[in-house]
């Protein structure tokens, strides 16, 4: 009997697949490009363990073991890179988690339908400028002699120039932050805004039929209602607090901010490609150190937010 | 009778709000005022500079709307021989960029989206797996140079041919809005599996397909790491890594100009140039952002869906 059964599936394997290979063909492409642009690579990761000579190739450079982690360990940069990179997520996560939040409930409590649309449609326009433009902006508006801020001050001082924002090395994480949040606050309250629409009527006529201001309302039903979603979103957040992005961090650097602007990622690009260096393996064990902390973080905030919350605000 | 008494008192509760509504609802229109108004100055005030003299501009007297106004900005940007360049780049890497996304994106989506797929469970392993961990800058790098896509147009167009975050969002969607029932009834008339996609899946999918066709254009518009990493010709730059040059680097030389004697006229266009460049590169996506606005929202929502 369980032979006859065993028999039967394999056969239907075989006929699946034959009813199904168009499926397969379709998959084709996609799995050959994740498998040399997202799985070779990964091979590739074992140069952090290797001495990399261009002229030898990833296979047959030199074991190292661990000789690059430890240079890194020990350098005067490790410190400096891991707090820059905790700084910067931490602040940014500390503002904008809670605001877009805010802003979302704020937003929800307007009552006219136009005039909300309108403060959605230019609240959401700066996501999309670029990243360069974006810092490009920056630079321009807050120059002492071309910008807004030069103009501004001179009105307010009787025409005494500002000193640079850039170039105090202390003001780079108030800029990269702020900047962040004035491009992107409006579009974060998206998902909030549409968890606030699935709340159920209902429940705020109750309690305005019980007498509660819109206030409480806010803080007793629209929260509660948009928190599982908040929940996720920090987990992930959370998951990602040593992932400090390139693009904007390495547009806003320059040799007087250096000391608070040097990322991870930053420092990895700049070890491994700029010019003058080019210590492949060193750069690879450093980018290695950091997904592996990566993912060890994402899995331990999981499993802490699937205990906390039973299962509703995990991400597998 | 108690019923209709209960309805007309909320009602007139209602319609006069207790005092402390008012107060919240004071301080609320009063912060999105507020904050509107922090995102349209900067925005009015650029788009005014950009129309300003040079003059006026570099000796910082605009404040809220264009001093002498004028389209120098604009002549300097359309006579720089680089932003010219590297703006038809853009405009073809945008364009074949998001095709291949396009098509790579449906065609893996889509045989993921069907429930009796056979090895569905390790194909979305194999990509999933791909969202946590990856090679890495240099591993990447040095894979783009064995294949040699260093410096040619393909290492613009290859490396983020698909992105599975958005392939999960197409397939989501695919599942929650496609009956199963369609495709059993359109097999039993011997249509293909490949068919079915093109005339049935497609056709039903269009308005997914709209958000990640936004979302990747978008994307390679505003992308200048790729280029950054992978390309030194400026033949081949993208405008954004020219912009970078220009607004973030302050590289603008007299002989970037189809003539010189421009710029040499105007030994203080470089600050007014900045404005208007800035405005010349975000139009195209401020411009269909308004047609695209409701798109981009669905795609963050069908985005946020577990699956």
């Amino acid at each position: 009997m369980v032979a006859i059964e065993k028999r039967s599936s394999r056969k239907s394997w075989v006929s699946v697949f034959k009813e199904q290979w168009q499926l397969h063909l379709l998959m084709l492409l996609p799995v050959i490009y994740i498998l040399i642009f997202a799985y070779y690579p990964m091979f590739g990761l074992q140069i952090a363990f290797k001495d990399f000579k261009a002229t030898a190739g990833i296979w047959s450079s030199k074991w190292v073991g661990f000789k690059h982690f430890s240079t890194f360990f020990h350098s005067y940069m490790f410190k400096r890179v891991i707090i820059n990179t905790l700084r910067i997520s931490i602040y940014s996560i500390a503002t904008g988690f809670p605001l877009p939040i805010i802003f979302a409930l704020i937003l929800n409590t307007m009552r006219g339908m136009r005039i909300k649309k309108f403060v959605q449609t230019v609240t959401y326009m700066p996501h999309f400028i670029s990243t360069v433009v974006m810092v490009g902006l920056l630079m321009q508006i807050l120059s002492p002699v071309t910008g807004l801020y030069g103009s501004l001050y001179r009105l307010l001082t009787n025409g005494m120039y500002p000193s640079d924002i850039f170039g105090q090395p202390k003001a780079f994480i108030h800029l990269y932050v702020w900047s962040d949040i004035w491009q992107s606050l409006g579009w974060n309250s998206i998902i909030y805004l549409a968890a606030l629409s699935g709340i159920d009527p209902q429940l705020h006529e109750a309690a305005q039929i019980d007498g509660a201001t819109r206030f409480q309302r806010m803080i007793h039903i629209e929260l509660p209602g948009i928190l599982p979603t908040a929940a996720v979103l920090l987990i992930m957040r959370f998951g990602s607090v040593m992932n400090v992005g390139f693009e904007k961090v390495y547009l806003m650097q320059n040799s007087l901010n250096q000391s608070y602007s040097e990322v991870i990622s930053t420092y990895v690009y700049k070890v491994g490609m700029q010019a003058g260096s080019n210590n492949f393996s060193y750069a690879t064990a450093i980018g290695l150190f950091n997904s592996v902390i990566n993912c060890i973080l994402l899995v331990l905030v999981n499993q802490l937010s699937r205990k906390l919350s039973d299962s509703e605000a995990s991400l597998w | 009778m108690t019923v209709t008494k209960k309805a007309t008192k909320s009602k007139k509760r209602r319609i006069k709000d207790p005092i402390e509504d008012k107060i919240l609802y004071a301080v609320t229109y009063t912060l999105v005022f507020l904050f509107v108004l922090i995102v349209l100055y900067p925005i009015i005030y650029v788009v005014s500079a950009s129309f300003s003299s040079a003059t006026a501009v570099s000796t910082g007297k605009v404040i809220l709307w264009p001093v002498d106004p004028g389209l120098d900005g604009y002549k300097a940007v359309f006579s720089h021989k680089r932003i010219l360049t590297s703006f038809r780049n853009t405009v073809f890497y945008t364009v074949a960029g998001t095709f291949i996304n396009v098509v790579m994106t449906l065609i893996a989506a889509y045989p993921l989206s069907r429930p009796k797929f056979q090895g569905k469970r390790f194909y979305m392993l194999l990509f999933v797996f791909t969202m946590f961990f990856s090679g890495g800058l240099i591993p990447t790098y040095i894979l783009m140079t064995q294949i040699k896509f260093v410096n040619t147009i393909w290492a613009m167009l290859i490396p983020g041919a698909l992105s599975v975050y958005n392939m999960i969002v197409v397939r989501t969607f695919i599942m929650s809005n496609i009956p199963n029932e369609l495709l059993e009834s359109a097999k039993m008339d011997g249509c293909s599996d490949i068919r079915y996609l093109v005339s049935i899946v497609i056709q039903l999918s269009k308005a997914v397909i709209a958000v990640i066709t936004l979302f990747y254009a978008v994307g390679h518009w505003n992308s200048y790491f790729s280029a950054l990493i992978y390309l030194n010709n400026p033949k081949l730059y993208p405008l954004q890594l020219v912009l970078r040059d220009i607004l973030v680097q302050n590289e603008i030389a007299s002989n970037d100009f189809k003539s010189t004697a421009f710029m040499e006229a105007k030994q203080n266009l470089a600050a007014l140039l900045k404005y208007s460049l800035i405005v010349v590169s975000s139009v195209p996506i401020i411009a269909v952002y308004p047609f695209a606005q409701k798109y981009f929202i669905k795609g963050v929502m069908v985005g946020s869906l577990k699956g």
